[in-house]
């Protein structure tokens, strides 16, 4: 058993290093210039941070995954309906998994 | 002629009905994000029953970490005696992504006080605050009520599918069968081409691929997030101004 106090403290831990990385990020924002290089930087970040997000989880989903991955983006790219384009994607693999491909 | 008290009341009754309608939006625009969150929020339910945590254990921390792959890591690590200090090591690298997360948020937050900012900045995951910043870039009305009423609609789906996943955790045995774990990927592939802005994002976009890829492969860990943005967008960065003009034009002056 693993003691009930740890346990508390451990996730209590884990809250404070998010939340400071949340609020940390806002403050910081303020004191940072809103035109040129890093204004642009700052606006490729969510394209690209969520991009490096899936990259290897798609990679490592196989071939069908791969399959599954671009119909997803494709779909998201042509129609902008995420959901949509998400059951696109989890039927192609739930399906190649289920014929055991 | 209106006196002051009128106006007043007049801008409390538009900003009330602003707030409402701002996040009763924001809950509706989630709710398509929030049936894949609730999928893979079960899948790690039925990993957490099998590490023995109870679902106070977890309601607990969905409620307060609320960031879905580091509490899969989390998770992961859960063994006794916990290991406090690699636990929070890893919380923090996985999630050194919100600080940047946050920085963006900025304009949205532009007149908001300390107080606000810190109420508001806590339900702020992957999915809604992706779904706020799609809108904001179309010049849509969007206010902070906007991402609260996301994050409690994603928090809310959070909770309901880790919960359902941990309580059906002896009944589903195989959750990998029906996909839910390629859930995942399929709703951040979905959600990473609704911040597609053309041409000016093919380079960056594929060195940000080519990064993260080589990234995973070397380096232990979630670092893979932090090397392949940072040098996706560093590149965005350096790119001469004029060919990201030719293709774009309209919103570099956000």
């Amino acid at each position: 058993m693993v003691d009930s106090a740890m346990i508390y403290a451990v996730i209590a831990a884990a809250a404070v290093a998010t939340y400071s990385l949340r609020l940390g990020g806002l403050l910081l924002a303020g004191r940072l210039p809103k035109t040129g290089k890093f204004r642009r930087f700052m606006d490729a970040l969510p394209g690209t941070i969520l991009l490096s997000l899936i990259v290897p989880a798609a990679f490592a989903a196989g071939f069908w995954g791969w399959i599954a991955t671009a119909c997803t983006a494709l779909c998201s790219l042509r129609t902008g309906n995420i959901f949509a384009s998400m059951v696109i994607g989890v039927t192609i693999v739930a399906v190649s998994r289920y014929f055991g491909t | 002629m209106k006196t002051t008290t009128d106006i007043s009341i007049t801008e409390q009754v538009e900003a009330a009905d602003s707030l409402s309608s701002q996040l009763k939006a924001g809950f509706i625009a989630n709710l398509v994000v929030a049936a894949s969150v609730a999928a893979y929020g079960s899948v790690l339910g039925l990993i957490a029953a099998k590490k023995g945590l109870s679902w106070v254990e977890l309601l607990v921390m969905n409620l307060s970490v609320f960031a879905g792959s580091a509490q899969f890591v989390m998770v992961d690590m859960w063994l006794p005696p916990l290991p406090i200090a690699e636990i929070t090591l890893a919380v923090l690298v996985i999630n050194m992504r919100y600080l940047l997360v946050g920085a963006s948020l900025e304009p949205l937050f532009a007149e908001k006080t300390l107080k606000e900012k810190m109420v508001f900045i806590h339900l702020v995951a992957d999915e809604n605050w992706a779904m706020t910043m799609a809108r904001f870039r179309r010049k849509e009305l969007t206010t902070v009520w906007f991402l609260l009423g996301g994050g409690i609609c994603v928090q809310g789906a959070w909770c309901a599918g880790t919960m359902a996943g941990h309580r059906l955790g002896t009944v589903i045995s195989n959750p990998e069968q029906f996909g839910l774990d390629f859930a995942f990927v399929a709703v951040f592939t979905a959600l990473v081409f609704s911040f597609w802005r053309g041409r000016q994002d093919l380079w960056p976009w594929i060195v940000t691929a080519l990064l993260a890829f080589i990234a995973e492969k070397l380096i232990p860990g979630k670092w893979y997030i932090l090397v392949g943005g940072i040098g996706g967008a560093l590149l965005t960065a350096i790119m001469p101004v004029s060919h990201q003009q030719k293709s774009q034009g309209e919103k570099n002056n956000g």
